[in-house]
């Protein structure tokens, strides 16, 4: 069974993200609402990993390594700019989807497993989740017109 | 000198206890005999209160209020009573000016609109658009409005449009659109003369709405007096009447609403069958208010638990209600979540859509809600949604205009966000009417940074040479209210029709003739070449607004300048179905939540994101109103070692906006000449502080200076009033309460938080 491999990839994976939201809400504090927003959306990320801890345990097994390597490749240097925020913001959502993907298969796993319990873990932390990228997908339409069409 | 009573010191005159209609009572205020009469009603509180402008060779004299008026019955507050006086400033702008070699300088208006114009041609041409602001009043008229909305919109089509209303009612607007689909308010002022109970949420009625609340003092005085609930954290004129007065810590109102509606719902004070057929998400908001008992309240808010449950009481209770919340609500923390809530009561209970029962999510002026109507802010007209096609397709038609013309490709950028598009550079043109932001917006060192900017032209239409006309490029003098016609419309959708009373001085224009002149000039064309705006008198524009709103639900296609002329303000919807206006909306209890009628698809209350169309349309709550939960959430700044503090602001009852017409207004100004710092009896001593010594408040952004004042507050909590600037006194030491505020606002209505911040203070 792999489950434990899927589980420490996702704890991984919502670490990553919790890492990445609180770094993008440091270097764009100049804009306030991606501040708070982004310091409020790691809090969520670090509170999932902590509703995995009774699974990883439950499913203990080894922890794959390749969240870490994606993140390299999303967040090298602090960018600013209304160019850069957008990049960034667009890198958020991709690591969110690998997040929200997890919790999918997860979930599909856990209904194969009849884990009552696993699956309302998975049920509530996906829907977050989701709500995530929505916060990230609405901010980046309002800021994509300025930053590609208007600003220098 | 007439004056049938002194509104400085009587601020709401004597009291006649009343059941059935409100008594007549006829206030005036003159100068000197008036030759003739002109109808009007005043703008400097969302009351509206009908009122004639006296005049005499050309000038003002005074007013009197109207007493056939539904909303005032003759009554005047001071500000009414005074306001007009503003008129005959001696500093009056007379010329447009334009900055020449760092001084602004007389100019011609073809020179100052053709150095505009020119800019504008050449930040389209280079960038786009997307590189033009405005930022609006809330004190045009509607035909000002609807004219800005279709130039900005259809004409050059740029998303920056928003206005001072985002700092006033853009909550008010966003609560009543998540519960009941679209704006709109869903009772009257009238509902005042018979509720069981009232329930005021951050609203110093006493203080803001003087007139409002001579009403409920009158009931008060009545036979039947209603029971008053006040959540407000100072012992305000207001909180002095109350039945219970709940006083809780700044940042805590949606703990404390949370506490009532758990209190509804455990006492069992619902309207089962009401929730059951008309509303959408009881479950949801019973598990989420379900952990705020009494004592939980208590302890994050320090209200008492038995006062939290006398208040669930009368409530839970009564057979009617009217609920109001003003800025107490809009400028703090999870100001939309909290403002919901108060919906929220009303549904539970089932009290809307008949008489006594209202909820008044309250606005700053009467002229306010008009932007958001007319699309002047970042709403479409007509309380369209910019994410349905078929609404976009509407105004395109109407306008005859390219749809993709219309910019509705990303939510309209608000008055916070066109801030920061003009300090990162990417607008470079931002043309402000008839507002102050130099003092009204938040962290106004920034503010002042962003106005000085090189490679932004600051266009500031105005009477006067404001704090933010001072650091114009170029200044446009314009009419005040009374020197021009227009429409408005208050917070109980009461319309008023104000006449031009008098010419406006030098060359100072009517705002419409600014707009109209601009779109001349710029040479906006529909689809056939026609000109874009095909309107040149306020009744024409009126005309084209009336078609524009007709079939939505703030329908005035029943109301004409005639039917506005001589009688009482009337209420929208007007139309075939309600000729004489609706005193309420959701009689039968649809409410305006069909997917293809409705103004937004939702809100998440945390996050603000806004809810995509597929999900709203696969959930259709066709008419059923919305129980939207949220859970609380701690302010972003609280009192730590260096700022041990607690920081609010709010207005005093002799001021309007940034005193601009106040502050002319001599008894107004005399009555309230500075602004003040209040703290608690506690912290005075602690602090080595007597009553009028010179208190220094600083914050992590600024700091201001005022005279002590002691009492009436919490232990903790540094009270100051807003909007005092540096027009009639120096920059030196600064005394603008928002010098302390914070640059942040609200995730779903984008309202900044001026009601929270932390502070230290010391003695001078």
């Amino acid at each position: 069974m792999h489950l434990g491999n899927y589980l420490g990839l996702l704890e991984n994976s919502e670490k990553q993200l919790a890492r990445a939201f609180d770094k993008v809400s440091r270097h764009h504090q100049d804009e306030p609402d991606i501040e708070q927003m982004c310091q409020k959306l790691s809090a969520w990320s670090v509170r999932h990993g902590g509703q995995l801890q009774p699974f990883l345990v439950r499913y203990a097994d080894s922890r794959s390594p390749e969240p870490a390597a994606m993140e390299k490749v999303l967040f090298g240097q602090p960018r600013s700019g209304s160019l850069a925020l957008l990049r960034d913001l667009h890198d958020l959502w991709l690591l969110t989807n690998e997040v929200k993907l997890c919790w999918d298969i997860i979930g599909n796993a856990a209904l194969a497993l009849r884990d009552k319990e696993l699956e309302a873990t998975c049920t509530a932390c996906e829907a977050e989740t989701k709500r995530q990228l929505d916060w990230l997908l609405g901010r980046i339409k309002q800021a994509a017109p300025q930053a590609l069409v208007v600003a220098a | 000198m007439e004056e049938t009573r002194n509104s400085i010191t009587d601020i709401w005159g004597p009291r006649t206890g009343y059941e059935g209609p409100w008594p007549i009572r006829v206030d005036e205020q003159l100068t000197e005999p008036a030759e003739n009469w002109v109808q009007s009603a005043c703008v400097l509180c969302s009351n509206g209160c009908g009122l004639d402008i006296g005049v005499k060779d050309g000038r003002i004299v005074g007013v009197r209020g109207r007493a056939q008026d539904r909303v005032n019955h003759g009554r005047l507050g001071p500000k009414g009573l005074h306001g007009w006086q503003a008129n005959h400033s001696p500093d009056r702008l007379t010329t447009p000016l334009i900055r020449r070699h760092g001084q602004l300088q007389p100019a011609t208006w073809d020179e100052a609109m053709s150095l505009i114009v020119d800019t504008s041609k050449q930040l389209i041409r280079e960038h786009t658009a997307g590189a033009l602001g405005f930022y609006t009043s809330g004190q045009l008229f509607i035909e000002d409005y609807y004219t800005l909305g279709v130039l900005g919109k259809a004409g050059l089509g740029t998303p920056h449009m928003d206005g001072n209303t985002r700092l006033c009612t853009a909550t008010a607007a966003a609560a009543l659109k998540i519960s009941f689909g679209t704006d709109g308010q869903p009772g009257s002022y009238t509902d005042l003369n018979t509720t069981e109970a009232v329930l005021l949420v951050g609203h110093n009625m006493a203080s803001q709405q003087t007139v409002l609340w001579a009403r409920i003092l009158d009931r008060l005085a009545g036979p039947n007096p209603p029971q008053l609930v006040v959540i407000d954290p100072r012992r305000t004129y207001t909180a002095e009447k109350a039945t219970v007065h709940l006083a809780p810590r700044v940042g805590t109102n949606l703990a404390v609403l949370n506490g009532l509606l758990h209190l509804l719902i455990e006492h069992d004070y619902l309207h089962h069958e009401f929730i059951k057929a008309h509303t959408v998400g009881y479950a949801e908001l019973r598990q989420t208010v379900e952990k705020w008992t009494p004592e939980r309240v208590e302890a994050l808010s320090g209200v008492p638990a038995e006062q939290l449950l006398a208040a669930a009481l009368i409530i839970g209770t009564s057979k009617t209600l009217v609920s109001t919340a003003l800025q107490g609500v809009y400028q703090s923390m999870q100001a939309t979540a909290a403002a919901v809530q108060i919906n929220n009561i009303h549904l539970l209970r089932g009290l809307i859509g008949s008489p006594g029962n209202a909820i008044l999510q309250m606005n700053g002026q009467p002229t306010s809600q008009n932007t958001r109507e007319c699309g002047a802010d970042g709403d479409l007209p007509g309380f369209r949604n910019w994410g349905n096609p078929a609404h976009i397709q509407e105004l395109a038609t109407l306008w005859n205009v390219d749809p993709d013309k219309i910019p509705h490709w990303a939510p309209p950028t608000h008055a916070m966000q066109i801030w920061r598009y003009c300090e990162t550079g990417s607008i470079k043109l931002l043309w402000i009417q008839a507002t102050n932001p130099a003092v009204s917006m938040p962290e106004l060192a920034r503010i002042r940074r962003i106005l000085r900017q090189k490679d932004l032209l600051v266009v500031v239409q105005d009477a006067f040479l404001t704090e933010t006309a001072q650091l114009a490029d170029v200044v446009l003098p314009a009419a005040l209210w009374g020197e021009k016609t227009g429409t408005f419309t208050n917070t109980d959708r009461t319309v008023h029709l104000s006449y031009k009373a008098i010419d406006p001085p030098g060359e100072a224009r009517a705002d419409l003739d600014i707009f109209l002149d601009y779109a001349r000039r710029m040479d906006f064309r529909d689809k056939d070449g026609q000109p874009l705006i095909k309107w040149s008198t306020p009744e024409e524009a009126f005309e084209a607004w009336k078609a524009c709103s007709k079939g939505r639900p703030c329908d005035y296609s029943g109301l004409s300048y005639a039917k506005l002329t001589g009688g009482s303000g009337i209420q929208w919807p007007c139309n075939e179905q309600y000729p004489d206006g609706a005193t309420h909306l959701y009689t039968d209890h649809e409410f305006n939540t069909h997917a293809d009628y409705c103004e937004t698809y939702g809100y998440d209350l945390v996050t603000g994101t806004e809810k995509q169309p597929e999900e709203y349309k696969a959930q259709d709550p066709k008419g059923k109103a919305f129980l939207k939960a949220a859970d609380y959430e701690p302010p972003h700044e609280e009192p730590d070692e260096q700022y041990p503090l607690w920081f609010t602001t709010g207005r005093v009852v002799y001021h309007f906006h940034t005193r601009t017409k106040t502050g002319r207004a001599k008894a107004l100004h005399e009555a309230a000449p500075e602004g003040f710092v209040q703290l608690s009896a506690e912290d005075a001593a602690c602090y080595g502080i007597r009553e009028g010594d010179l208190v220094e408040v600083t914050s992590r952004r600024g700091q201001a200076t005022e005279p002590a004042r002691i009492g009436g507050i919490e232990p903790g909590l540094v009270f100051m009033p807003f909007h005092y600037g540096y027009w009639d006194q120096d920059q030196d030491p600064p005394r603008a309460a928002n010098e302390l505020t914070l640059t942040e606002w609200d995730p779903v209505s984008k309202q900044p938080h001026f009601k929270y911040a932390a502070v230290r203070i010391r003695k001078v």
